[in-house]
């Protein structure tokens, strides 16, 4: 039997421990899923602000005269059109079109990309880029050398300002910057996983809990909230991003999953375009689409969606919205299917439940 | 915390015995580990429970949970106030935020829980 302490932990563990959170295995991480209750720490982020350890994920660097080849190469985006200091959100595939993994492509300068990937995927994303590194460039893997923390809410910016000489106001979305964060160094990106405006900050271990407690500490005056995994999952799903292992897997293409935008066909060769320039030819069979439940129910991760009485397809998420007072969820369906306004039934521990196909993202922040 | 008049299940239900009656909730402890409760699914009245047996369910913010009967009998009365609002689940689990009252149909079903002093114990190794 392995023990408990076989979970990996990150250097904010004790801290999260010392703050009452309860803790989950997330997928092989020792993780706080929530500190003072999921719904309470999802409206902070939604009217204030919340700080979330994410150092679970993993860093992917690329290095040398053609990391950009490497990096088009594995990557549907385009990477060769991100500026240095830009970021960009991009899919990992294999070459029958389905995900490795979803993943944060930065630019550090023309012969250094910072990959941003899921926890769990972290190592098999660093066997795939190995692999298939035909390129003069290296690949390294450097999760150890970060704590990464999100910042997120409208209140993000104000508190981290409070921490850092960098002009936080002149980092546009999707683009990043490095620079000191209460005297450390620190690569400030203005991006996120929750729908709201904010930041995700990249910061050596070592230093992880005197910049927790700078951050708690500056964001006191704006009801910072500790969040942990449970609102990041809730946050997620208003904004409609996907999750590794459930809207996305080796399985479903991004055509599928509603990403066409982070694929650009013509960009060149890359890991997967045979497959999606077929799929695209020959039409889609499934797509994913978001619901509302009009019954009484959660239509949860796994559950049958049912559409004129017959089995259509599966619910990939769903939770209720604590943003919109509504039960809601992500399901693929066939793709003819698809679109919003639908009667759809979700099977709910063996009862058809009343649901409809719905317009996303959910949830869209006023600008 | 965990009041003395009351049985305890291993599933974390509780049962309060006075007569032939038994009221049926879940521990502290249990909404603890659900979180937001958003949803609370009971039976109606005159259906029969059956100890160990799903009785119904609740549902947090992150999961969906059965609650099964520490004691079999008919239900006789149920919570009505928790269909409107089931944050009470989390607020006062002991008290106001009991789930069915059932007439016992062996009273003796219950001498196989667990004594407050014995729940405790449980739950503080189950950590």
């Amino acid at each position: 039997m392995p023990e408990a302490s076989a979970l990996r932990t990150t250097a904010l563990n004790s801290v999260h421990r010392a703050l009452g959170a309860k803790m989950v295995d997330f997928g092989g991480w020792d993780m706080p899923v929530q500190y003072s209750g999921i719904i309470e720490e999802h409206q902070a982020v939604r009217t204030a602000v919340g700080v979330f350890d994410v150092s679970h994920m993993g860093e992917i660097e690329v290095q040398g005269p053609e990391a950009v080849r490497l990096a088009d190469f594995v990557t549907t985006n385009h990477v060769a059109k991100l500026k240095t200091g830009q970021a960009h959100y991009s899919g990992l595939l294999y070459e029958t079109g389905g995900f490795v993994d979803d993943i944060l492509v930065h630019k550090v300068s023309d012969h250094h990309y910072f990959l941003c990937v899921n926890a769990s995927n972290q190592e098999k994303d660093y066997e795939h880029l190995r692999l298939l590194n035909k390129f003069d460039c290296k690949v390294e893997f450097t999760s150890d050398r970060y704590t990464q923390l999100a910042l997120q809410g409208p209140q993000a910016r104000a508190t981290l300002q409070k921490l850092t000489p960098v002009d936080l106001g002149a980092i546009k979305y999707y683009w990043f910057t490095d620079g000191a964060l209460c005297g450390t160094p620190a690569r400030i990106a203005h991006t996120g996983y929750t729908g709201e405006d904010g930041f995700e900050i990249y910061v050596p271990p070592t230093e992880s809990e005197r910049l927790w407690n700078e951050v708690m500490a500056a964001g006191r005056e704006f009801g910072i909230k500790p969040c942990g995994l449970g609102a990041r999952n809730t946050l997620r799903l208003e904004a409609k991003m996907a999750l590794y292992g459930h809207e996305i897997d080796a399985s479903i293409t991004p055509l599928e999953a509603d990403l066409g935008w982070i694929v650009k066909l013509d960009k060149g060769e890359f890991v997967g375009r045979e497959a999606l320039l077929k799929q695209q030819q020959s039409g889609l069979k499934r797509k994913l689409v978001g619901f509302e439940m009009r019954g009484r129910g959660i239509g949860r991760d796994g559950y049958e969606v049912f559409v004129d009485g017959a089995p259509a397809g599966w619910v990939t998420s769903g939770s209720p919205a604590p943003s919109l007072n509504k039960n809601i969820g992500l399901c693929y369906l066939p793709a003819a299917q698809a679109r919003p306004g639908l009667a759809i039934q979700v099977m709910i521990r063996n009862q058809p439940v009343e649901a409809v196909t719905v317009e996303t993202p959910f949830y869209k922040r006023a600008k | 915390m965990y009041p003395e008049k009351f049985k305890y299940t291993k599933e974390h239900e509780w049962v309060l015995v006075e007569g032939d009656t038994g009221t049926i909730g879940i521990t502290d402890h249990a909404q603890q580990e659900l979180g937001d409760i958003v949803y609370v699914d009971l039976p109606k009245p005159g259906t029969k429970l059956e100890k160990g047996k799903s009785l119904g369910s609740v549902e947090s913010v992150k999961a969906v949970s059965d609650i099964y009967a520490p004691v079999g009998g008919e239900v006789s009365e149920v919570n009505g106030s928790l269909a409107e609002s089931p944050e009470k689940l989390n607020e006062d689990p002991h008290g106001s935020a009991w789930l069915v009252k059932v007439k016992l149909s062996a009273p003796a079903e219950v001498n196989g829980l667990m004594s407050a002093a014995d729940y405790q114990a449980y739950i503080g190794a189950e950590k």
